[in-house]
């Protein structure tokens, strides 16, 4: 390990320690302190990766991997399963216990086929779920939602009751959402036509199909932006209040 | 060489260096942009789009003492997100005298709801077991929403706490989700809003509303126009809008300033990239 990283995790750990002693040793501002020197950890990979960040890291997986196991263990596997088999209310627990204990026969190369049934049941039971849900929840509503007439006339009526500038901008954009999503639905369709070769009229109505689904990358590219920035803004709000108490 | 081609030199000189600037340079930017407003106290007046005002509406329109699903699906690495989110919804439900019932699908998702309540039920004068519970974690995905709809007392026989189902004075009549005139789902992903769609909106009278993060945001929309949601919030913007609407502003709108700042940063970014490119590929040419 470099001097450099050993003084730099020095003056970290003495700052957590500083900090949990102007707190009286109080277990929230302990907490708070080691919240915020792990992120201020994490940040300095943006500077060039370093063994801080990496112990951060570290200590990020083994801690989420620890609360998961203790969170399933006792919200799941004694509750829903341990308790009601020892107390005998439920004696046919004992088959999903033993297709849980089939998935640990992947450790050993002879049994692992064993592991094989437990998988199939989990496949099976939400494939059946999914199908389902896509079939009832997307498909058919989805399919009814986009047999929409061009014209609408309660989007127009609603241009009429705007007052607002903003409310105008949604009543405008009310009276293009129809003919757009019909435009938008039949030139994506055919965008990923392949039977025919996208020439002529076929060929225009791809490439305004591609337009379509480029605003629709950007829409979902601009949502990521504002999420991931979300994220930066929820800790620096929690570095600047809940650490350095200079935001309420 | 002449004095004008030693400027046009330095001219490229300088679009050359710019366009490659340190992205380090970049990050302090991003970082005093999303710093300074939050410091300042900035504030934004966002303005309301249809998504949230629908899921408003259908609140506004429960009477007093009827039920809400809460279902907080999230864990701590979407807090900023949806966080806001949770806390907007339980003050307005509490604020019109609704009574909540809240449960998760994700294992970090009770205490997170807990926290909330705690925070906001003292403001209201609201009680544990007489006007808002929360019945924990269920592991099972879709196989639980489902059951929920069906029998929410055999999917969730006791609550938090271990208090059991029958000692829950509010729950008393309570048997599956059509008693509960709303269902409101605070979602950060698999398994969260769009299975709830899938597996109950479909299947059950029971409307349907709720907030997700921005990245799962353009997914949902289409569920909105199929009227399959009655109203949708998507990423701290959402939260922002929902805040407004009921006057309470708090996290979401705090880090709007900040949200906005930080966009138009990007944007001068983008935008400067694109004419360093063009005007470096131009010299070189």
């Amino acid at each position: 390990m470099k001097p450099l990283t050993i003084i730099v995790a020095c003056v970290v750990l003495a700052m957590g320690l500083m900090g949990a002693a102007a707190g009286g040793l109080n277990g929230q501002v302990f907490g708070t302190w080691v919240a915020a020197l792990l992120t201020l950890a994490i940040f300095s990979f943006l500077y060039k990766d370093n063994p801080v960040y990496k112990l951060a890291e570290h200590i990020f997986i083994g801690v989420s991997a620890g609360y998961v196991v203790c969170l399933e263990y006792w919200n799941v596997f004694i509750p829903n399963l341990w308790n009601p088999l020892v107390s005998g209310q439920s004696y046919i627990l004992i088959v999903p216990f033993a297709l849980g204990l089939m998935l640990f026969t992947r450790f050993s190369p002879r049994a692992s086929w064993l592991s094989r049934w437990a998988i199939a049941a989990m496949v099976g039971s939400y494939a059946g779920f999914a199908v389902i849900g896509a079939l009832q929840g997307d498909l058919i509503a989805q399919v009814r939602a986009s047999m929409i007439p061009l014209y609408s006339a309660d989007a127009v009526a609603s241009m009429s009751l705007a007052r607002t500038a903003n409310e105008y901008v949604f009543a405008f954009l009310g009276i293009l959402q129809n003919p757009l999503t019909i435009i938008g639905l039949i030139t994506t369709l055919i965008y990923f036509f392949f039977s025919r070769e996208h020439k002529g009229s076929l060929g225009v109505a791809s490439r305004i199909g591609i337009f379509f689904l480029m605003i629709s990358f950007g829409a979902s590219f601009g949502y990521t932006v504002m999420s991931r920035v979300s994220l930066l803004i929820g800790r620096l709000h929690f570095l600047l209040s809940d650490w350095l108490g200079i935001i309420q | 060489m002449s004095a004008s081609g030693d400027k046009t030199v330095d001219k490229g000189g300088i679009v050359h260096r710019l366009s490659q600037v340190d992205r380090r340079v970049l990050y302090v930017i991003v970082l005093a942009c999303a710093m300074v407003p939050l410091i300042i106290g900035a504030q934004v007046r966002l303005s309301v789009s249809p998504p949230v005002k629908g899921l408003y509406d259908a609140v506004e329109a429960l009477p007093p003492g009827s039920y809400v699903y809460l279902a907080a699906d999230y864990d701590p690495g979407s807090l900023p997100e949806l966080y806001p989110m949770n806390i907007a919804f339980v003050e307005h439900l509490f604020s019109k005298d609704v009574k909540i019932i809240a449960a998760s699908l994700w294992a970090p998702g009770p205490p997170l709801s807990q926290r909330v309540f705690e925070d906001i039920a003292p403001r209201y004068g609201k009680t544990y077991g007489e006007d808002y519970v929360n019945l924990g974690f269920k592991e099972g995905r879709e196989a639980v929403m489902v059951s929920v709809a069906e029998d929410l007392r055999a999917t969730f026989p006791e609550d938090y706490f271990g208090t059991p189902y029958g000692d829950i004075p509010m729950l008393e009549g309570i048997e599956n989700l059509t008693d509960v005139r709303l269902i409101v789902n605070v979602s950060a992903g698999y398994p969260g809003i769009k299975e709830w769609v899938q597996q109950v909106a479909t299947r059950f009278p029971v409307p349907i509303g709720g907030g997700v993060t921005a990245v799962s945001g353009p997914e949902m929309y289409p569920y909105i126009q199929s009227g399959q949601l009655v109203g949708l919030l998507a990423g701290m913007k959402g939260a922002g809008e929902y805040e407004q609407l009921i006057e309470k502003p708090g996290l979401g709108l705090a880090g709007m300033a900040a949200q906005s700042s930080v966009h138009v940063a990007v944007i001068v970014f983008i935008i400067l990239a694109n004419v360093f490119y063009f005007i470096d590929r131009r010299k070189r040419s």
